[in-house]
């Protein structure tokens, strides 16, 4: 059986050639998410801005939006968004937080459910309290920062300080653009969405340390080589890992995306979008940055490691 | 890199296998494991979380201000107390000023007795005995003038507010426990905070209604010399208070504002129903002292109405109409069964001590659940399939390896969250389905590696064990890194988010696992018993 290949052997693509275009693309894309970001905004949900959200789903027929907004408005609880929900029978409905405390939230769920009686069943009711959510989203900001910099020490130990920068950069270049990819699409941004951005710097990271880990090895072995040609060889000789590796992973979450359901669709289409950005990061920009930030690597302490793992278990066992 | 011993082997089949028994009881009824399942073998089931089963998230906030404005008004009923003791000191301007409570004596003399008396008020709450600093409730601050004010210290506070929530858990466990049918999980967060979880509950607002009710129920004579109209105005003798029905449309009253009894003094409460009218009541039954108290109270009030009070609401206010002397009564308020037997279950279980807010609520419905109980399924099963069929593609008989590694994997992982009876949550589904898709990769590495090192010109064996060695390192570095993220997620995560963060992190761990033994043992194997003259790669 002839076995895929997605790239011939020995490919010798110049991806160093290429990083003056890929850090301007990426640098344009990342003030483009801010920019957005900034015009647009975030399309947050309860988890961070408080407030209630509702599914429900209609026990005759398709759902009456516009019925359902008039109830709804009816009710005097200010901003109201109804949408469709996956199913034309399914409704999400989301609340603007109350005035006044906590009690104002859970009292919103009476009304609505005051309103529809029993002409629908309620799949799901979340409530959250003003100063839930802003611990929620401090938790977040801090649970990101965290990661990053727990990983940033962690390369650091493993490598070098100019690995661990560019490991950083590549991983916050992948968040930045995934919060504009939220911005954008006007995806929900809740917990979840956190989860998946700490997935996807666990991801990224994973990939970018793959790349680094070869070129680590190809300095140890050729002291004297140009280090664009080595990057480009050490990117070359880890392509087909890096893209068989994206590719399980985004059929899986493509099977995700498209088979496990509204409720986490925010969660797995944008995690399948940072796996894509990752791996592209990790070629692109976490590779070729190196270039930029130390071109002898520090003289490479690392370099008395080589009898460790040399060559002279290579031979036949 | 290719040589076993002999128990390393049996050790790896060995962790399969019990895995394989673990997950047995998942496909058991709870009957069957009663009846036929050794009891020797762990007869656990996965537990989902309720976003799979539905069920109530509630997350309640001691009301830290009510709690504070009740102990105020409390000290500030004893301070008025301590200064009528005979001899008498006088003083002016008592009264609460946020969160203070302060006065101002009249006579410079007596500031010293004063002072020494609110000292007495101070309620120390550990004595310093052991080492620790002796910590009261309250501080007692002295101004000029005879000026005394006192307030909360803020280890006081923080003790309270621990042993206030610790009351909360008990009460809430009590009145949840009588309700029957859930079995919530109950537990403290943070300092002021209780997290109540109930998988499978299918009447949210009713759990609400019984877990937030305050239910201090209190027993007033009633004062029908004053009008409702008059007290609504604010001409209210001292030491009464207007206080509202329950019943929509019933007329408010005045009543003492220092009760005859409370909730404490009840040590049991029943629905029944009154013989006369059949309609639902709860009769209650005093303890021994509640029981003389009341005797006496009924006897010196004859002909008066008392007014039973819940929540600073009458619900009702019968009139006595002989002294009650046996210690028990009935509640009448045009109760249905169910508000009977509700409120039976809150004065059993007692009051709560602060008032609680629901800061966060969350329930799922049975139907959704279900649905995405199917969802998780059917995108595990074709997500899984997906990476197979590609893994066949791209490796071939190599690709097949990896595949069983991927099953055992999906053991490994399904058994651990067996056993540590983790929650699988929806999102948890999800980091298994992203598992399943990353946990390739060691294979992908290694796969990778021996095809560089046999095309390097190595003999298959040693291509193998290089290939093996070379990139164990590497899945090591890049597993952790993705490990610290996960752990991360974890620890700031909470509900269906942390699922996914136990079963990422579970996923990690036995993916290293399988890469390094199973796939090493599987092609070690094959190895030994094929004897390739090259690697199929």
């Amino acid at each position: 059986m002839r076995l895929l290949r997605l790239f011939p052997d020995d490919t010798k693509i110049p991806f160093m050639k290429w990083r003056k275009w890929s850090f301007l693309f990426s640098g344009i894309a990342s003030v483009l998410c801010f920019i957005f970001l900034y015009t647009h905004g975030m399309n947050t949900g309860i988890d961070f801005q408080g407030g209630t959200l509702m599914e429900i789903q209609t026990k005759s027929g398709p759902a009456d939006l516009e019925g359902i907004r008039h109830t709804l408005d009816a009710l005097g609880l200010g901003e109201v968004q109804v949408q469709s929900f996956g199913a034309d029978d399914d409704v999400l409905i989301r609340i603007v937080r109350q005035e006044g405390g906590d009690e104002a939230q859970t009292a919103v769920v009476t009304k609505v459910q005051a309103a529809f009686g029993d002409s629908v069943e309620y799949r799901r009711t979340e409530v959250v309290g003003p100063r839930v959510s802003g611990e929620l989203a401090e938790n977040g900001i801090i649970g990101v920062l965290a990661a990053l910099a727990l990983i940033m020490v962690y390369v650091w130990f493993r490598f070098e300080w100019q690995y661990s920068l560019g490991a950083v950069i590549a991983t916050l270049h992948d968040v930045v653009m995934t919060i504009g990819f939220f911005a954008v699409a006007q995806l929900e941004f809740n917990l979840s969405s956190i989860a998946a951005i700490l997935t996807i710097v666990g991801y990224s990271l994973n990939d970018t340390v793959v790349v680094y880990d070869r070129i680590r090895e190809m300095r140890r072995k050729y002291k004297r080589l140009n280090l664009v040609v080595l990057l480009d060889l050490a990117i070359n000789q880890t392509l087909t890992r890096t893209t068989n590796t994206a590719l399980t992973t985004l059929l899986a979450l493509a099977a995700l995306v498209i088979f496990g359901g509204e409720v986490i669709r925010s969660f797995t289409a944008s995690m399948l979008f940072g796996v894509v950005i990752g791996t592209y990061s990790s070629i692109f920009i976490a590779a070729p940055i190196l270039i930029f930030l130390d071109p002898q690597l520090a003289g490479d302490k690392s370099a008395k490691k080589i009898e460790d793992d040399g060559d002279e278990a290579a031979e036949p066992a | 890199m290719l040589y076993f011993s002999r128990w390393k082997v049996t050790a790896i089949l060995l962790t399969i296998f019990v895995s394989l028994v673990v997950l047995v009881p998942n496909y058991l009824t709870s009957d069957q494991i009663k009846n036929y399942w050794p009891s020797w073998l762990p007869g656990r089931q996965v537990v989902l979380g309720l976003d799979l089963q539905g069920g109530v998230y509630l997350l309640y906030q001691v009301d830290v201000n009510d709690y504070k404005q009740k102990r105020l008004k409390a000290l500030e009923g004893d301070i008025r107390q301590a200064m009528r003791d005979e001899p008498r000191i006088g003083y002016t301007g008592l009264g609460i000023q946020g969160d203070l409570v302060q006065l101002k004596i009249r006579d410079a003399d007596k500031v010293d007795e004063a002072a020494k008396r609110l000292r007495n008020l101070l309620n120390p709450l550990s004595t310093g005995a052991l080492g620790g600093a002796a910590v009261s409730e309250f501080q007692l601050e002295q101004g000029s003038d005879g000026l005394m004010r006192l307030g909360f210290s803020q280890a006081g506070l923080d003790k309270r507010l621990g042993t206030v929530v610790q009351q909360s858990i008990e009460v809430i466990r009590r009145r949840v426990d009588q309700m029957g049918a859930v079995e919530p999980s109950i537990q403290r967060q943070g300092s002021d905070r209780i997290l109540v979880e109930a998988p499978g509950e299918k009447d949210p607002e009713r759990l609400k209604n019984i877990i937030g009710r305050t239910a201090q129920m209190t027993f007033h004579l009633v004062d029908l010399n004053v009008s409702p109209d008059e007290a609504a105005k604010g001409n209210l003798p001292p030491g009464e208070i207007l206080l509202k029905q329950k019943e929509p449309g019933g007329m408010p009253m005045v009543v003492d504002e220092t009760p005859l009894m409370t909730g404490e003094d009840l040590t049991d409460a029943q629905t029944s129903f009154q013989s006369q009218t059949n309609e639902p009541v709860v009769s209650f039954r005093l303890s021994t002292s509640g029981a003389r108290k009341f005797a006496q109270v009924t006897t010196d009030n004859v002909g008066r109405l008392f007014a039973i009070v819940l929540d600073d609401e009458i619900i009702s206010a019968p009139r006595i109409n002989e002294p009650i002397t046996q210690g028990s009564g009935q509640i009448s308020g045009h109760f249905t069964v169910e508000s009977a037997n509700d409120l039976a279950v809150l004065l059993r279980a007692g009051a709560l001590p602060a008032k609680l807010a629901v800061a966060e609520e969350r329930t799922v419905g049975p139907g959704l659940g279900a649905d995405s109980i199917a969802a998780g399924e059917r995108a595990a099963l074709i997500g899984t399939v997906a990476v197979v069929i590609f893994m066949l593609a791209a490796y071939g008989l190599f690709g097949i390896f990896a595949n069983v590694a991927l099953v055992v994997n999906l053991i490994l992982i399904m058994a651990i969250i067996t056993i540590l009876q983790a929650t699988l949550t929806l999102p948890g589904i999800a980091g298994i389905v992203l598992t399943m898709g990353m946990a390739v990769d060691s294979n992908v590495l290694i796969y990778e590696r021996i095809r560089e090192e046999q095309r390097l010109g190595r003999s298959p064996v040693s291509a193998i064990d290089a290939g093996f060695r070379r990139a164990f390192g590497t899945i090591l570095d890049a597993n952790i890194t993705t490990l610290i993220a996960a752990i991360v997620l974890f620890q700031m995560g909470s509900g269906p988010v942390k699922g996914f963060a136990v079963t990422h992190v579970i996923g990690i761990v036995t993916t290293m696992f399988t890469a390094i033994t199973f796939t090493r043992l599987v092609v070690a194997t094959w190895v030994r018993y094929r004897r390739p003259s090259v690697v199929p790669l």
